[in-house]
């Protein structure tokens, strides 16, 4: 087989057998693999009632059929489960190397269903595959875990693993690989750590072959060629990595400030840029594999808050920064460094901190429960680490802003959208962004349709932010596109200079599947189809398809979108109607048909 | 016939192109430990360094060869492995100090960087520019010029 390997694991953590499968290939064909392959899998076999924490709840780790080659970014994997945090179906992606060595010891995914009656780990060597006893990684960080694992297993392993924040079934706990990349969203490491699965190590010695060497050898280059001549992933991303972003947010007044509760301009924005990482900070940039835009840092504190890692990126330093009003890069840092080292989703706990803040500054949450205020920066660090343990105030805070908001009786105070916290990106300033939030099949996320490409990036073409007029058509196609992408095992920067064409050439000369552009764009919108039709038969509607209040009635408060709110009801409608949905939502059986999604 | 493949690790991003790109030009298949080059990712400290053959002058491989396999090319200077003299005896894969030479069991060969015939394909896709081919000789002229240019700020104090 090329591009993918043809076979994936299926291991049943409650007795402990470990099956070994052909690769569904039809499904394969219509859903690509990882996130599409993943959830089309998942949409199958689970029930879309099941508790996310139960035994029945399964876990896919799936790569693409372009993980692991020379394909543009193509080291990614997805780990498809119903997430934690908010029951929607969750594909969280990450990658690092972990992809492309499953991919490399034969394998395109594992799909892990039960629950193991002690810790466990999967080790995975090429055809080798067995669970082995974790008791004594039970506990331990996600760098002493990943330590322990090489010594015990190969010192070439790539291992993904969780977490005390994910043992202690923090709502926001990620899953982590090579000690820092994150499948950061949706709580999938809490699914992990409730299944006694502590980590995922697999060391892999095959190679991947594609259909069309040549074919691939002449798609791959054009392509890198094109993402090298482009000002953001040949020289912005590479330069300044991901927070190149603040300084561009800020002078756009659409960088959130204090849980979107000020205007959406950080008067410290500098003293956290990419600019100040690059000037003050950076060790080095770092690419995961396969990678020429390199957008990763390794970051190097000097001061109070000694030590080196990796990143923070453009939304851990957002939401440390600016959101909870930290104006100390290197507290920032510290902040990101823990989340890594914890296994917890940086973007939530931050924004989760900053919706604390707000309602303890406002006397809803008493000070005698919540140490917080804004700008903190010591007592934000102190309870990051206390939210992996659930100690104290921390126990509240790692249920997630919606649930700690709901519970002092103002959810309004939870940004977040279907219960997951909003990125780093004020939609009162960003129209299609604020449409991106309320339709993701994840909840509040930002890659699942990243409209501020367009608006205030001006990639493909520049659209007014301000507007709502082609915003939803906009949309659909970044949804779709991004789907495939992520279907493909590509990173979605890539999109910034690369389309549909160079992507669909790299798929079809690496698979041999001959399929037209507009063909391959329809499986990505069929993926997005049956992440809807999941999240709709676990009891989401129309009505879970909002913002908060607060940025569909507060106007912004000052800079260049003053006055704006989000005009959702205006653009839902009409994103309804161009999906091929009915008024509620729903597909149509017409649009079912069209995509061919028999359920 | 003097370039060689320049190391520059401070550039290195660890992304392992080098790899993927070595291992399907020479075996059709994406597969590092084909490759015949490798790169050392140290995670913690944020430092990767990519190792592959000198072409030393004083060539290890060579001499502990016990039927004159390796020898250097005319046309490039790559010490290269005559695949029809070659016993698999893997003694140059002990001899060689950096583990350049590797047996690779999928083709029954013994393998090394052979600068792709004096056009090394993984050089022109590397993204940052850690790997370059050029003469050994400019790259540390570079260097020299690098290092002196710290002392420019000294020079315009005391003048």
């Amino acid at each position: 087989m090329y591009g993918w390997t043809g076979k994936i694991l299926r291991v049943n953590l409650t007795d402990g057998t470990i099956s070994k499968e052909p690769l569904p290939i039809n499904d394969a064909q219509d859903f690509i693999g990882a996130r599409g392959l993943g959830t089309k899998i998942f949409f199958d076999e689970v029930d879309a009632a099941v508790d996310p924490l139960s035994e029945e709840n399964k876990i896919i780790f799936m790569t693409g059929p372009l993980t692991g080659t020379l394909a543009t970014s193509g080291g990614r994997y997805n780990v498809v489960t119903k997430g934690v945090l908010n029951g929607t179906i969750a594909a969280s992606n990450s990658g690092g190397m972990f992809g492309p060595e499953l991919k490399f010891a034969g394998w395109d995914g594992i799909i892990f269903e039960g629950k193991a009656p002690q810790p466990v780990y999967l080790w995975i060597h090429n055809d080798e595959v067995e669970l082995r006893p974790a008791q004594e990684l039970w506990g331990k960080t996600v760098f002493e875990t990943t330590d322990m694992l090489k010594a015990a297993t190969d010192e070439e392993s790539k291992i993904a693993c969780i977490g005390p924040a994910g043992e202690n079934l923090v709502k926001f706990a990620n899953i982590m690989n090579e000690y820092n990349r994150a499948a950061g969203r949706s709580g999938v490491g809490a699914v992990m750590g409730s299944k006694n699965l502590k980590a995922v190590v697999v060391r892999g010695t095959k190679g991947i072959k594609v259909a069309d060497p040549q074919g691939f050898w002449n798609a791959i280059t054009k392509a890198r060629t094109m993402l090298k001549e482009h000002p953001v992933t040949g020289a912005g991303l590479a330069a300044y990595g991901t927070n190149i972003l603040v300084n561009i947010l800020n002078v756009h007044g659409g960088l959130p400030v204090k849980n979107f509760s000020e205007a959406a301009i950080f008067p410290h924005a500098e003293s956290i840029s990419g600019e100040h990482q690059a000037e003050h900070n950076l060790v080095r940039n770092k690419g995961c594999f396969g990678c020429l835009i390199g957008c990763g840092r390794v970051s190097n504190n000097k001061g109070k808050y000694k030590g080196i890692g990796e990143g923070p990126e453009y939304e851990a330093t957002w939401a440390f920064g600016a959101d909870c009003y930290v104006d100390d890069f290197e507290a920032i840092s510290k902040a990101n460094f823990l989340c890594n080292e914890l296994g917890q989703d940086s973007i939530s706990m931050a924004t989760t901190l900053a919706c604390a803040i707000e309602m303890t500054e406002k006397g809803i949450i008493p000070r005698s429960k919540s140490p917080l205020s804004w700008g903190d920066a010591d007592t934000i660090i102190e309870m990051v680490q206390k939210t992996a343990y659930r100690e104290g105030f921390g126990d509240e805070l790692a249920e997630g802003s919606y649930r700690l908001a709901e519970k002092y009786g103002h959810p309004e105070y939870s940004m977040s959208s279907k219960k997951q916290e909003l990125p780093a990106y004020d939609p009162r300033g960003q129209q299609g962004i604020g449409l991106n939030y309320a339709t993701s099949n994840r909840g509040g996320c930002h890659v699942r349709g990243y409209m501020t490409s367009p608006e205030i990036l001006g990639i493909p073409v520049q659209l007014d932010p301000d507007a709502t007029e082609g915003k939803p058509e906009m949309l659909k196609i970044f949804q779709d596109l991004t789907a495939l992408v992520d279907s493909c095992g590509l990173c979605l920067f890539t999109t910034f200079g690369i389309g549909l064409p160079e992507i669909a050439e790299q798929y079809r000369t690496a698979t041999g599947v001959q399929i037209t552009d507009e063909d391959l764009l329809k499986a990505g919108e069929r993926i997005w189809n049956i992440e809807r039709l999941f999240n709709l038969r676990a009891g989401f509607t129309k009505a879970d398809d909002t913002l908060p209040e607060r940025l569909l009635k507060e106007p912004m408060k000052d800079g260049p979108h003053k006055g704006r709110v989000v005009e959702l009801d205006t653009m839902l409608p009409i994103y309804y109607q161009i999906r091929g949905w009915d008024e509620n939502g729903v597909p149509t059986a017409e649009k079912m048909h069209d995509l061919n999604l028999v359920v | 016939m003097d370039k060689i493949i320049v190391v520059q690790p401070e550039k290195c991003t660890g992304c392992h192109t080098c790899e993927l790109v070595c291992s399907f030009t020479h075996s059709d298949e994406f597969n590092p430990t084909r490759s015949r080059i490798s790169v050392i990712n140290f995670e913690k400290i944020g430092f990767a360094f990519p190792v592959l053959c000198q072409q030393c002058g004083e060539a290890a491989c060579m001499k502990v060869c016990p039927v004159g396999a390796i020898s250097r090319s005319a046309v490039t200077g790559a010490m290269e492995i005559n695949d029809g003299k070659c016993l698999r005896c893997q003694m140059c894969t002990i001899a060689c100090p950096f583990g350049a030479t590797l047996y690779d069991p999928v083709a029954n060969i013994v393998a090394k960087c052979d600068l792709c015939q004096g056009d090394p394909q993984c050089v022109k896709l590397c993204p940052s520019g850690a790997i370059s081919y050029q003469a050994a000789s400019v790259n540390s002229l570079s260097k020299r010029k690098a290092f002196a240019a710290r002392f420019t700020d000294v020079f315009e104090e005391v003048r």
